[in-house]
């Protein structure tokens, strides 16, 4: 709709400097730069991360390897745990929320456009404080160390008498800090789903992506404050005396339990209602048709986002709850199943009589699919609890929660990138080495989580530095370990594709994918101000009505 | 499995072993064993109710499994876009409340039975009370080893707890009370049972009822610190006249000759007394395991290593050796002296 484009706001130099372009980089107030801040900041962490876990599987390539000592592996599942959910899944997500939301719903900003880069820097100084610990953790002198206490945190392991030095401390004030970030971006995107709709757009029409990313706003307001809470009660602990988790003062370990998976649990959907989002205008664009059900698909997420808050203990389930309140959280964790089913058999109904066309968005989608199926059927044996009992703090609960956050999230998350990449930056990405990436990330997927559900199988629990030989669990180790180097390969390959195609891709073009929301409806990338004229739109496909002016939607909505 | 009796099982039990799937069913054969904790070689009544409800989840996650994944197959071979496309778009199909209708109504029918099995076993499992003749087991939890007490018969003894087998004729089931002395532990035996957390400041507890004799193992299952991954567990099942005299034998104090009285001075004047106790003497220590009966064990450092005087005497010189970060302190003796105190613990039966 926009055809002409305004430069950048000039600071007066006839060139820009480098400088400038940091000083506009770093005072943006702008909903897609500080998207794509967001994105690539989650990127370098992710290849943090993901260092993190192959020290990891290279220690448990055999039984009493010595690749790294126990202290060193305890710190590299803490911090890859934390690094991978709170610096990785959550920036990245709300990186393309904050890129795309306005876009789609026909608006120029954010609500709070201060508020959204005060977001983002929250977020970022906690991701610096963390891994500043590896130096300040324990002062310049001796080691520095990283926190090694475990992504959850249990108490009293963080207690003063059990985590001496200063690492819990920077694990809890990062977590503090991001947390604020985090509720900021929440209440900004809750607010402009609400409120800066263009004309036209009723909450019915709206695109399931901002559908989507309201609940999951609604999810971190209402899930981030209890963990943002419970950091200040240990923080209490460990510097004023108080005695809610200290349980050698009376404390009780229990209650950080119920803080942390209030917290927990819902946070899974945060991380993978945004992946449905990215699956729910994916799938249809590549089937060529509309999605199915979209008032199902609406109730089944605001039905997730309720049943989410009912069902963390079932994370709980081996504290010694009692049978009734075990009972409780297997009926509650079970129906959460029911919406999360609904949903996979929606996308199936679109692609059902469409013309599916596979394109790397749709590959990376159309994996998602079998895998979600497949993690969500775990998760379904999980919540038996008897059945946790055996499986829960097993490899097989670390295999069932990578296949939802690798097999779901990040593939949709791949999909998302090359999807909007033509958007984003202008340019087109390679198709053949986005096939590599498909394939080589697959296989090395397959390769580590489907295997690393054996050992779980057969009693190996989680977070232990080395095993015992002849418990069956090496041959098991080893295949999984293989299948990092597989997918170290593909990540490679990604980001080798993202560089190669901003400098050298083919130019885009505003709508490459044919498709249908408002995003596609202007330049790429789009303008400062997004749209030249705000647009009106009559259905959920305002593309498609003006591309099909014979056959628009809002005559069947 | 003492639910067999009921109708859901009656009804759908026989389906379970037909809709197995061929993974499990390869698991579920305990011999040869595939591992020995295989979770799907249960030999205890509560692991066996819980190995009947994962066939049964199995089974029907399983058959959900293969339809959608048929499916979902189907759908992406048979509508992909084709060759000769005329480019056109396919029939714009917005939803259909029928077909949303039975893919609601059909999973939470699914999901009523999966809950009414899982109740039962919970039930099973949980609400079970403790008979008379059970079996009164302590353990404690520490960083990084078991402790484990049985009040009724006055024995303490650590990391390898020793336990009657009960069959049909002598049901001798043990409970056991679970609390921590520091952080959270968990205790697993994957063929016994399920896990149960020892949490420090929130008691907890289960049950136990071998069937066969013999040596199950497992270990700790909850993240304790850095030593978590050799916090290791071995449950030895003895017969009942077994049993007895293992109770027997603990209950003696240490019987200690006058040749090692050089190695008994060094343990009561150095620090090991503050942590180890030794019956019968002025070692009193509860920090680290008892060592009274120290060489009834197969294993030190909580079955890190194997019970020899080597291993033993590498164990006093230098811990890290064999268990990095294990909180026991390197003593710093001379060889002599490591000598003498190896020769005393040898002593100690």
């Amino acid at each position: 709709m926009s055809t002409e484009s305004i430069a950048w706001p000039s600071t007066g130099a006839a060139s820009p400097t480098f400088v400038d372009h940091l000083h506009e980089w770093v005072t943006t107030v702008d909903h897609k730069r500080l998207g794509i801040l967001y994105i690539i900041y989650a990127l370098v962490f992710l290849v943090i991360g993901g260092v993190e876990a192959t020290v990891m599987r290279i220690q448990l390539i055999r039984p009493h390897y010595d690749f790294v000592s126990p202290q060193v592996f305890n710190r590299m599942f803490t911090m890859h745990g934390t690094t991978m959910i709170f610096f990785v899944a959550m920036p990245v997500l709300f990186g393309f929320a904050n890129y795309l939301i306005p876009l789609m719903i026909g608006a120029r900003d954010m609500a709070f456009p201060r508020l959204n880069a005060f977001g983002f820097w929250m977020t970022a100084f906690g991701g610096l404080l963390l891994y500043f610990s590896l130096v300040g953790a324990n002062g310049l002198y001796g080691a520095g160390n990283a926190p090694d206490v475990g992504w959850f945190a249990y108490a009293p392991l963080t207690a003063r008498t059990f985590s001496v030095g200063h690492s819990t401390d920077f694990w809890t004030l990062s977590l503090l800090v991001s947390g604020f970030g985090s509720i900021s971006t929440a209440i900004n995107i809750v607010t402009t789903v609400f409120c800066m709709r263009c004309p036209g757009m009723t909450l019915s029409k709206m695109p399931l992506y901002a559908w989507l990313n309201l609940i999951m706003a609604g999810l971190v307001i209402l899930a981030v404050s209890p963990l943002t809470a419970a950091q200040i009660m240990l923080l209490l602990d460990r510097y004023l005396g108080a005695h809610f988790f200290d349980t050698q003062a009376g404390g009780s370990a229990v209650i950080w339990m119920h803080f942390f998976w209030i917290f927990g649990h819902p946070e899974v959907y945060v991380l993978v209602l945004p992946a449905f989002a990215f699956a729910s205008e994916i799938i249809p664009v590549f089937s060529r048709k509309a999605i199915f059900g979209y008032p199902v698909m609406v109730g089944a997420t605001v039905a997730i986002g309720f049943i989410s808050m009912s069902v963390w203990a079932h994370h709980m389930f081996t504290v010694g709850m009692g049978a009734n309140a075990n009972t409780f959280f297997v009926i509650s964790t079970m129906a959460i199943a029911v919406p999360t089913g609904i949903k996979i058999f929606n996308w199936l109904g679109t692609m059902w009589g469409g013309k599916i066309l596979f394109k790397t968005p749709m590959l990376f989608c159309i994996a998602f699919l079998f895998q979600f199926l497949t993690a969500g059927l775990t998760g379904v044996m999980l919540s038996a609890a008897p059945f946790d009992w055996q499986l829960g703090n097993s490899y097989f609960v670390v295999a069932h929660f990578h296949y939802v956050i690798v097999g779901g999230i990040l593939f949709c998350l791949f999909g998302a990138f090359y999807y909007w990449f033509p958007k984003m930056s202008g340019k087109m990405y390679n198709e053949a080495l986005g096939k590599l990436h498909f394939w080589l990330f697959l296989i090395g997927f397959h390769l580590t989580f489907d295997f690393m559900h054996v050992p779980g199988l057969l009693g190996m629990p989680r977070r232990i530095y080395t095993y015992e030989p002849g418990r069956g669990w090496d041959t098991w180790n080893l295949i999984v370990t293989i299948g990092v180097f597989f997918q170290a390969a593909g990540i490679l390959v990604f980001i080798g594709n993202l560089l190669w195609s901003y400098y050298r891709g083919k130019t885009a073009g505003s709508d490459p994918w044919d498709a249908w929301t408002l995003e596609w409806s202007t330049n790429s990338p789009p303008p400062a101000y997004n749209f030249a004229v705000i647009p009106t739109v009559k259905s959920r496909r305002p593309l498609w009505d003006l591309k099909h002016p014979d056959d628009p939607d809002w005559k069947y909505e | 499995m003492p639910s067999r009796g009921s109708t859901i099982w009656r009804i759908l039990g026989p389906q379970i072993f037909v809709c197995l799937g061929g993974a499990a069913a390869a698991l579920a054969d305990p011999a040869p064993p595939l591992s020995p904790t295989n979770i799907f070689a249960p030999a205890s009544t509560p692991a066996k109710s819980i190995f009947g409800l994962s066939l049964f989840v199995l089974s029907v996650t399983g058959a959900i499994f293969l339809i959608v994944f048929g499916l979902l197959l189907y759908s992406i071979v048979k509508f992909r876009r084709r060759k000769n496309d005329d480019g056109r778009e396919p029939p714009q199909v917005y939803g259909s409340n029928q077909v949303e209708l039975a893919w609601t109504v059909i999973p939470v029918l699914i999901v009523v039975a999966l809950f009414m099995a899982t109740a039962r076993v919970i039930a099973t499992i949980q609400k079970a009370a403790q008979p008379d003749n059970a079996i009164a087991v302590v353990a404690i939890g520490h960083q990084f080893w078991w402790e484990y007490r049985y009040p009724a018969l006055g024995v303490v003894t650590a990391n390898e707890l020793h336990v009657p087998v009960s069959d049909d004729s002598h049901p001798t089931p043990t409970f056991i009370k679970l609390l921590s002395a520091d952080t959270d532990h968990s205790f697993w035996i994957p063929r016994l049972g399920g896990k149960t957390d020892l949490i420090p400041n929130h008691p907890n507890s289960m049950w136990i009822d071998p069937h066969e004799t013999g040596l199950y193992l497992g270990q700790c299952a909850q993240y304790c610190g850095t030593q978590h991954a050799k916090m290791l567990l071995r449950v030895y099942v003895q017969s009942q006249d077994d049993f007895a005299r293992w109770i027997q034998e603990q209950r003696q104090p240490a019987i200690i000759g006058s040749a090692v009285s050089q190695g008994q001075r060094i343990f009561e004047t150095t620090a090991c007394i503050n942590c180890h106790a030794v019956a019968g003497t002025v070692a009193n220590g509860r920090f680290g395991p008892d060592l009274t009966h120290l060489m009834s064990r197969d294993t030190i450092a909580a079955g890190a290593a194997s019970n020899t005087p080597e291993n033993l005497r590498q164990w006093i010189l230098n811990p890290a050796v064999i268990k990095p970060g294990s909180l026991m302190p390197a003593m710093q003796l001379s060889d002599p002296e490591l000598d003498a105190l190896t020769a005393y613990l040898e002593t100690l039966r």
